[in-house]
């Protein structure tokens, strides 16, 4: 018999249960034969509730659990996952990894991160906030996200207002003999709503919080209302015509622009050579005045974890100090090739944080003068090989430091590394809804293509 | 004889001791009070994946993955929950949860089962034992070493192998009981190459719902590795694209993508019935010029987007969507069609039991026109040929897309001359058709590669059109030349 997991209420209890189960694939690799072994195991729990035009539309209960284990025979590997956690499943499991691993080549990079690495103390990060919320309650506060966006008489129509709560565990594993685990969880309200003026012009728009505890949340109304004024603010955009001109990147698309940088000092990007930045640790990449680093342990945040992927233990790094790239984000297969140690960013970073300026958003448009304001991109038009980069992107065109009217069906583009080059501007209104935290970012040149 | 019926019930419900019966049982369960129409979802999934790098196969990975998803329906209404334990009281706890959507009305009644099992699309084969683990490996080393041959400028050669067995059974209280049993395997091969210190990447590949020796007949394999090292080659000489709106002459095949983006969306049930896409209430009105017919076709042997039933168990079909450039129809599912008032398409498609289905499209591609595409290029005075493309996206509401191309080059004088860097394209669906102003007679769908993300769920479609030409579309470049 399985222990059904998702009836054990009490996190500590959960991990426990979590920990055992690592223990024993560990176990059963070795008696495989596996030279050494590395497992994970994770749980989640979650609720959603969707509301629309006042109705509830639907209700969804999540119930998640995985198990993935990688063996390793010497340099040879091979990965198996499943989401059976009976005896018999996990011993095939491990059967299936081995069996793998009896084809894949020799690869003298490959192994566990070493074992003078692993986390050796685990902190308590506060990530874990359950929020007892059933779905009666979950569906009133969804309605009041909804309602509060619906005032207005131009929002004619709605996508809808969600409201989720997970929780969840996970628990990592490797034959060093390492163990550790911790318990989170993650609430959030959206709400997405449309504008629509005369028969044609019609515009979408959505606006969410998210948050480890759910007292940190945007109250439902907020986030409604914001919806609504951002669905408002796109009602009769124009085209531009194609030109050159300053771009601030709002805060809430800024995390993208970063996170192209983000993959292009990727390990893995730099040992294939497929990124514009092989080769430029040590160089100036940004302009003097930027700092970007992660923040592994703050806590209650969304980024926040206390050991990587591997065990290995996360600690406050910088990236890039006074414009200065200082560090890649390795994990211990791209660091041996690299001939370089882990950063202990096996699986990504933790709050990677771009420190803000001193002007606000209102302050940065001030500053641009004469430009374009993007609050939202589309498509993946992103080379991280070459750093080209060309998206679709609407928002407001900016004339003496105001807001003019809004734009859409237009393309921003230039190359990465000298759209980093000229960033001018980095506001203080730091969105920190995600894993990337930063400002607004006011760029002294793009190309903008429309009519 | 249904055999996908019975490879449903002897790999998903013998092994959890189910029988149909028990499964009316929890259906009729269900069908309480105020509940109008309920599903049970089974899936049972094996997939593995193969990578070389370096010269060296060196990950691969297995994966299995199962569980059931319950769905009840009242009104509007959608109660789901699931289970990745496929045993009676996990089932009927998920039930429970689904069913708490409807607090009164009247009890609804399971019809009884009518079975059938759509078309037959594919073989029913598990694709992981069509082909030894070394022999996998062997085929990985071959197309490594064919796009190693090609060019001393390849730098770096990254190979993949998947492939999923899939078994889907629907019981529904609506009597459908169907099963499906569904291959899929896909190689990528994806090259950077190197030049005077300059670096290009480029990908190609395939697949479909065959086995593994699908890459090794007529030489797919080693033939994706050569498309990739000649895109990349041509990226290495590329110049700056140019930016602003012009001519743009789409290749056949994978730019197809353009249908998907530009239409496809716009046209599934769910955003027409919520009112939320730029085309809702425009069946029978002009929204492409009259040399456009556009299908979303889920009945095409062996192909990516294809299904012999969809995930509600109802037959595929093919749609038209769009005939001579008049919106016939959009695509839906049980639930959007019901609460539309119009017919089941076959187009409820799900990414797992843990996911709720939706509209969404299969291979959706436009029919031959008349023009030779030489005559298509030779029409453009000054413009874009794009070739290739990477992904798209659309914003269904305001109507506004986007693709990316990965190989274009400039029109001048009625000829394709440079290479031009990957570039943004971005327009409107609903009139973008309307500047179709010429449609090849060359319609190609898709070697087998795409995936379709909406809201958070993955599906494989295909695409296809043939070359086309669009009077005025934006190209998103940084050269004003």
């Amino acid at each position: 018999m399985t222990t059904d997991l998702a009836s054990i209420q009490d996190p500590a209890s959960r991990l426990a249960v979590l920990e055992q189960q690592v223990s024993d694939i560990l176990a059963e690799a070795k008696a495989q034969g596996a030279s050494a072994a590395e497992a994970g195991v994770s749980t989640d729990t979650g609720l959603s509730v969707t509301v629309r035009l006042g109705e509830v539309e639907t209700v969804e209960h999540h119930r998640d659990k995985g198990v993935a284990v990688t063996v390793y025979f010497g340099k040879r590997k091979g990965t198996a996952s499943t989401s059976d956690f009976s005896p018999r499943a996990i011993r095939e499991t491990v059967a299936a990894a081995c069996t793998i691993a009896r084809y894949t080549a020799e690869d003298e990079y490959s192994g566990l991160a070493d074992a003078a690495l692993m986390a050796t103390d685990i902190p308590d990060l506060d990530l874990c906030h359950p929020w007892a919320l059933s779905a009666d309650q979950a569906v009133a506060l969804a309605m009041d996200a909804e309602a509060a966006g619906r005032v207005d008489h131009h929002i004619t129509n709605s996508e809808g207002a969600t409201v989720n709560t997970y929780q969840g565990g996970r628990v990592y594993g490797n034959s060093h003999g390492f163990i550790g685990g911790y318990a989170a969880t993650r609430h959030g309200i959206s709400c997405v709503l449309i504008a629509q003026q005369g028969d044609t012009d019609m515009q979408r728009d959505y606006w969410y919080t998210v948050a480890r505890d759910a007292a940190a949340l945007e109250l439902p109304a907020e986030v409604g209302a914001h919806a609504a004024r951002r669905a408002l603010q796109r009602l009769g955009a124009r085209r531009l015509s194609t030109r050159q001109v300053p771009v601030i990147f709002a805060a809430e698309v800024a995390g993208g622009l970063i996170g192209h940088f983000l993959g292009a000092i990727r390990g893995s990007s730099l040992y294939r050579n497929a990124s514009f930045l092989v080769d430029h640790l040590s160089k100036q990449v940004f302009p003097g005045f930027v700092h970007i680093h992660e923040q592994p342990h703050l806590k209650n945040a969304l980024g926040s974890a206390p050991f990587d992927e591997e065990g290995v233990s996360t600690r406050a790094r910088d990236f890039v100090v006074d414009g200065v790239l200082t560090s890649y984000v390795l994990d211990s297969y791209s660091a041996r090739k690299l001939g370089m140690q882990t950063t202990g960013n096996a699986g990504g970073v933790h709050n990677l944080t771009v420190d803000p300026g001193t002007l606000d958003l209102d302050g940065l448009i001030t500053e641009m003068g004469n430009g374009l304001l993007v609050t939202e991109l589309m498509g993946m038009g992103v080379n991280i090989v070459t750093g080209d980069y060309s998206r679709g992107a609407s928002g407001f065109w900016v004339e003496n430091g105001e807001i003019q009217y809004p734009v859409q069906e237009i393309t921003i583009a230039g190359n990465l590394r000298d759209i980093f080059m000229r960033i001018q501007g980095i506001g203080r209104d730091v969105d920190t809804r995600g894993n990337i935290r930063t400002g607004s970012i006011l760029i002294e040149r793009m190309t903008v293509a429309g009519t | 004889m249904n055999t996908s019926i019975e490879t449903a019930r002897n790999f998903i419900l013998a092994p959890a001791g189910l029988d149909e019966g028990d499964l009316e049982k929890v259906l009729n369960k269900l069908m309480g009070h105020g509940v109008d129409s309920a599903d049970l979802y089974f899936q049972l999934s094996r997939h593995e994946s193969w990578v070389l790098e370096d010269g060296i196969v060196k990950e691969g990975a297995h994966g299995i993955e199962q569980g059931v998803g319950v769905r009840a329906i009242s009104g509007e209404k959608t109660g789901f929950a699931y289970s990745d334990e496929i045993v009676l009281p996990a089932l009927s706890h998920a039930a429970e949860a689904a069913r708490a959507i409807a607090h009164q009305g009247r009890a609804g009644r399971v019809q009884a089962w009518s079975s059938h099992s759509g078309h037959q699309l594919y073989v029913p084969l598990d694709p992981l034992g069509t082909l030894a683990d070394k022999d996998k490996v062997s085929l990985l080393e071959a197309v490594d070493a064919e796009a190693k041959r090609m060019d001393p400028r390849v730098k770096q050669v990254m190979v993949s192998l998947a492939g999923e067995y899939e078994v889907i059974m629907v019981a529904a209280a609506d009597g459908t009981l169907a099963a499906d049993v569904r291959p899929l395997v896909r190689m990528n091969v994806r090259v950077i190459a190197e030049h005077n210190g300059r670096r290009e990447q480029a990908t190609a590949g395939g697949g479909g719902r065959v086995g593994y020796q699908y890459f090794i007949d007529e030489g797919r394999g080693l033939a994706y590795a050569r498309e990739a090292v000649r895109q990349a080659l041509i990226n290495l000489e590329a110049v700056d694209a140019p930016a602003g709106t012009m001519a743009v002459v789409l290749g056949s095949g994978w730019p197809g993508i353009l249908l998907h983006e530009a239409i496809g969306h716009g046209l599934e049930g769910d955003f027409n019935r919520k009112g939320t896409s730029a085309f809702s209430g425009r069946i029978g009105q002009r929204v492409a010029s009259d040399q456009c017919t556009v299908v979303d076709d889920g009945t095409l042997s062996d192909r990516r987007g294809s299904l012999n039933v969809d995930d509600e168990g109802v037959a595929t079909q093919c749609t038209t969507l769009i005939e001579n450039g008049v919106l016939r129809g959009y695509m839906q599912d049980k639930h959007n069609a019901r609460l539309m008032g119009m017919p089941f398409t076959g187009n409820g498609r799900r990414e797992s039991y843990a996911h709720l289905p939706m509209p969404r499209m299969t291979n959706t591609y436009m029919l031959n026109g008349h023009h030779d595409p030489e005559e298509i290029i030779r029409s453009v005075d000054r413009g874009l040929y794009a070739a290739n493309f990477g992904g798209g996206q659309v914003d269904i509401t305001s109507g506004k897309f986007v693709f990316s191309a990965s190989e274009a080059y400039l029109i001048e004088n009625g000829k394709v001359t440079r290479p031009v860097r990957g570039a943004t394209l971005i327009g409107n669906g609903p009139d973008v058709l309307t500047r179709v102003s010429m449609v090849g007679n060359d319609l190609q769908l898709d070697s087998g590669v795409g995936t379709c993300g909406k809201e958070g769920q993955s599906v494989p479609v295909g695409v296809g059109q043939p070359t086309l030409r669009v009077d005025e579309l934006t190209v998103g470049g940084t050269s004003a030349g």
